[in-house]
């Protein structure tokens, strides 16, 4: 039986098995690839999105159980022309080189900002260590949350 | 995804250029030059650096994308001598052709230093270009791309710049030096311009200069100065596509589970209770393993895990013990592969010396996308999609495991999840294309669960270093290193089909050509028997050696009782290389008390740049903390200062990370380590504030992605001596002390 739930807004609806991770929901499902796979053992975050805001590893979360929920990717946190401030603080500091691991990254300093304004660093610290990134980009990861957390205060 | 199929057949065939709008530039060194891969006929004058066509101006990057901001830089090579404004420059990966042969891939396989410019050794280092050009290794890797690109991109850009502004001329019949460029445009004398691409057409009929003289340093508006990555928008958005994000009408979903014993075979398999599970659709036995394809990768690899196997055993050691001891067993007058540097006579050393041994343990690359590639077998073509380093090989070898010729096979050079020397091979691809081949017809991806990303890969090798060594007036007298490990070069000839013969001039990188000025100066490698596959893992030989090197002189700096950067910078011979030193110790305040906090300090020059890092660690209340790092480089010209830095912090994270946690153990003949919870990468609450300073020395311009890598394990094991009194000769660090 179909399963639907709402991503980015629009609706979804996904004839799979309710215990398939949402993470391949999205990404073989609905082509949705923004999300990407790294681990499939929530140890890296790469597959970050937001299930009724809050921030969770696709990967460990079952489609069953977003079932009526609002689902959010970074498809649908902004767009190359209508950036959200995590993005655009993102761009700013060129914190990307692979930028395989950046999707989570965004996804996770997102919620984290939706939550909590003005992160002191220990916070930044706590809240994005889940998040591996294999090139290293941990210090501008650092600038670029601190600089998005401004933005939106200022917004 | 690329553009380039299509454009090569609509747009760049030499005759229908004028047709069609578009034309293609580059420039040649070589009387004969390789067939222009945009031209589906090997007409020879349109070359294939720059296409400009009506929507606007595309810049061929021959070298891949996997993280390094190497198709902005290159990118930026071309915009620079083509007027283009930054944000006019489009990009995308060049295809497989023997035209994107990298020139730089072999120069520092000659004997000779890289602090050695002298005529004899430049003129070998060019020589190597001839064998470089007729292997045509289209390979990213080495940090070579700036070297090999430096001044062939540039030169693209002035050729098409020149063929541009002749095509204005005659269009408005004056003469060519009246005309100037600016903005993506031909200016005239009375300020009216042309756009690029309104000229392309009369251009592709222009004749093409030979080799206009490039723009001096002083004009450079792009380049010397940060400009915005190329990637970095899509890379923020979720838009960039990988080869696991490329998605066709009917695409299946696979997964590979090969032999863990690696390179054995698959006696056999049973998957009766695998084919029953929901969502699979196939299994398909495979040399050595078996696909399952299935609705989606999930499912796919479900399934795989429900298969029992009857695999055979490697042919290796079993255990890395056992493999350990083979190493130790290597130092021997047969084993000798190499002794690239023997100044004085170290044998000729009396009185007392000092021994030490250092060992360092096989490292997975772990690429945050694990190795995945989609591909399409139909009407006798392949079609295949990879983030790969070595584009003329993944095509070689899918067109042999999909039963085709190579030029039956087209690829598509995706951005990269990573590559760190992981993505030079071309298993992703061989995987892909036979799946393909079982599924003729039906688009399929093939995407690697992290577990066999983790346990299949080609590693970095394990090795042991002995030092004996000497001291005399505070000084270093005598220094003696033999290195041993297997062979890369030797797994890899085996599986590439390369014709490598020779020493593995791996073994020693990153040791033998020091700057430093010992009396006695011995540096030796041994070949240790093949084990299990080894590869390039970022900064290779240096990797190894940079930590034995650079851990033997600090201790001997204890030893002497010296400051250990004094100590180091009184025995440098060369110039650039004292200065990133200093630089450090300006940066750090080498010198300065620190109370409950302690510096190292160590020295690498890998790839023909100096590099000096200095780390602090403090011993905290849930074990040690790094508070601190600083690096400097000397890359001889700063392309893009704040790219370099980036790279400089990736490459210092990636060997903290091996330094602290990173081995890769073997037990029965398999990996023991499956995934990030046990081959766990730093993360971001262990990653201290990185400052990093890019000096010039006006030297040969030099690739950066690899170089910071090797001093970061010494200066991690020199500062926790300095802050514990306890010296460790073995990684990964986190056996010996415990870390926040």
């Amino acid at each position: 039986m179909a399963i639907s739930f709402s991503v980015n807004g629009s609706p979804a609806s996904l004839d799979l098995p309710p215990d398939t991770p949402l993470l391949w929901a999205l990404r073989d499902g609905l082509n949705l690839t923004g999300t990407k796979f790294g681990c499939g053992v929530a140890a890296c975050g790469a597959c970050t999105v937001h299930v009724d805001g809050v921030a969770v590893r696709s990967c460990q979360t079952a489609l069953g159980d977003v079932a009526g929920a609002e689902v959010t990717t970074i498809e649908g946190l902004g767009a190359p022309a209508a950036l959200h401030a995590v993005q655009a603080a993102w761009v700013d500091h060129q914190v990307a080189q692979c930028g395989y691991c950046q999707s989570g990254q965004i996804m996770q300093a997102a919620a984290l900002l939706a939550e909590n304004p003005a992160p002191s660093l220990a916070q930044i610290d706590e809240a994005m260590s889940g998040n591996l990134c294999r090139c290293g980009t941990y210090p501008r990861i650092r600038a670029a949350v601190q600089d998005a957390a401004r933005r939106l205060r200022e917004v | 995804m690329s553009r380039i199929g299509t454009i090569a057949r609509r747009t760049f065939l030499i005759g229908s250029a004028a047709i069609a709008g578009g034309v293609a530039f580059g420039t040649w060194r070589y009387l004969k030059p390789y067939a222009n891969p945009l031209a589906a006929d090997n007409a020879g004058a349109i070359t294939p650096y720059v296409l400009i066509d009506a929507t606007g101006v595309t810049i061929v990057t021959p070298r891949a994308e996997m993280g390094q901001g190497i198709q902005s830089t290159l990118a930026a090579l071309v915009a620079e001598e083509l007027d283009l404004p930054w944000d006019q420059v489009r990009v995308m990966h060049g295809p497989p052709a023997k035209a994107y042969y990298n020139a730089a891939m072999f120069e520092e396989a000659v004997p000779f230093s890289p602090t050695d410019q002298s005529r004899m050794a430049n003129s070998l280092r060019a020589a190597m270009h001839i064998p470089a050009k007729f292997l045509a290794v289209q390979l990213t890797g080495g940090s070579t791309s700036i070297p090999d690109g430096y001044e062939k991109m540039r030169a693209a850009g002035a050729v098409a710049r020149a063929a541009l502004i002749n095509a204005a001329a005659a269009r408005l019949g004056v003469a060519a030096a009246s005309l100037s460029t600016e903005g993506g445009a031909v200016v005239a004398p009375d300020g009216s311009r042309i756009a690029y691409t309104d000229l392309a057409v009369d251009a592709a009929r222009a004749d093409l200069p030979d080799a206009p003289p490039l723009k001096p340093r002083s004009e450079w508006k792009l380049l010397g100065r940060p400009l915005p990555r190329v990637d970095v928008l899509a890379k923020s958005t979720g838009t960039a596509r990988f080869a696991g994000d490329v998605r066709l009408p009917g695409m299946r979903f696979a997964t590979v589970r090969m032999n863990p014993h690696l390179g054995a075979p698959m006696n056999g398999f049973d998957a009766s209770t695998a084919e029953t599970m929901p969502g699979v659709e196939r299994i398909i036995p495979l040399p050595g393993g078996v696909a399952v394809v299935a609705q989606t990768t999930w499912h796919a690899i479900q399934a795989a895990e429900a298969i029992r196997f009857d695999w055979a055993p490697a042919a290796y050691p079993p255990t890395s013990a056992q493999m350990r001891d083979q190493i130790a067993a290597s130092f021997t007058k047969e084993r000798l592969d190499a002794t690239p540097r023997d100044d004085g006579d170290v044998t000729a050393v009396t009185g007392e010396l000092w021994q030490a041994e250092y060992h360092v343990p096989h490292l997975a690359h772990a690429t945050m996308e694990p190795m995945q590639a989609a591909a399409i077998l139909k009407d006798g073509k392949l079609t295949l999609w990879v983030g790969t380093q070595a584009p003329g090989l993944a095509q070689q070898f899918a067109a042999a495991a999909a039963g085709l010729e190579t030029a039956d096979v087209e690829v598509h050079t995706t951005v990269m999840g990573g590559g760190f020397g992981r993505r030079a091979e071309v298993d992703a691809s061989v995987y892909a294309a036979q799946v393909a081949r079982a599924m003729e017809g039906t688009p399929v991806l093939v995407t690697w669960s992290r577990e066999e990303d983790m346990s299949h890969d080609m590693f970095r090798p394990m090795a042991t270093g002995r030092v004996t060594a000497s001291l005399s007036g505070g000084r270093i007298n005598s220094f003696d290193l033999a290195t041993c490990s297997p062979s890369i070069m030797e797994t890899l000839s085996e599986r590439a089909n390369l014709p490598l013969a020779g020493p593995d001039s791996t073994i020693s990188q990153g040791a033998w050509e020091q700057p430093y000025g010992f009396a006695h100066y011995r540096v030796a490698a041994y070949r240790a028997p093949k084990t299990v596959p080894l590869g390039f893992w970022r900064s290779v030989g240096a990797s190894v050696n940079g930590f034995f090197h650079d851990c033997a002189v600090d201790e001997l700096a204890h030893l002497a009782g010296a400051d250990p950067l004094e100590f180091r910078l009184s025995q440098m011979t060369h110039d650039p290389s004292r200065k990133v030193l200093e630089a450090v110790a300006e940066m750090s305040s080498w010198g300065t008390p620190r109370p409950g906090k302690a510096l190292g300090v160590a020295f690498c020059l890998s790839f023909g740049v100096p590099t000096a890092e200095v780390i602090e660690v403090e011993q905290g209340t849930d074990g040690i903390r790094l508070t601190g790092a600083w690096a400097a480089v000397d890359v001889g010209v700063a392309l893009d200062p704040a790219n370099i830095e980036a790279q400089v912090t990736g490459a210092m994270v990636f060997g903290l990370s091996a330094a602290i946690r990173g081995q890769i153990t073997f037990a029965d003949g398999q990996v023991q380590e499956q995934n990030f919870y046990d081959y766990e990468p730093l993360r971001l609450y262990q990653c201290p504030d990185i400052q990093v300073r890019v000096l010039e020395s006006g030297g040969p311009i030099r690739g950066i992605g690899e170089p910071g890598t090797p001093p970061a394990a010494p200066a991690l094991a020199n500062a926790l001596f300095a802050l514990t009194g306890t010296r460790v000769r073995e990684l990964p660090l986190a056996k010996t002390f415990t870390f926040a």
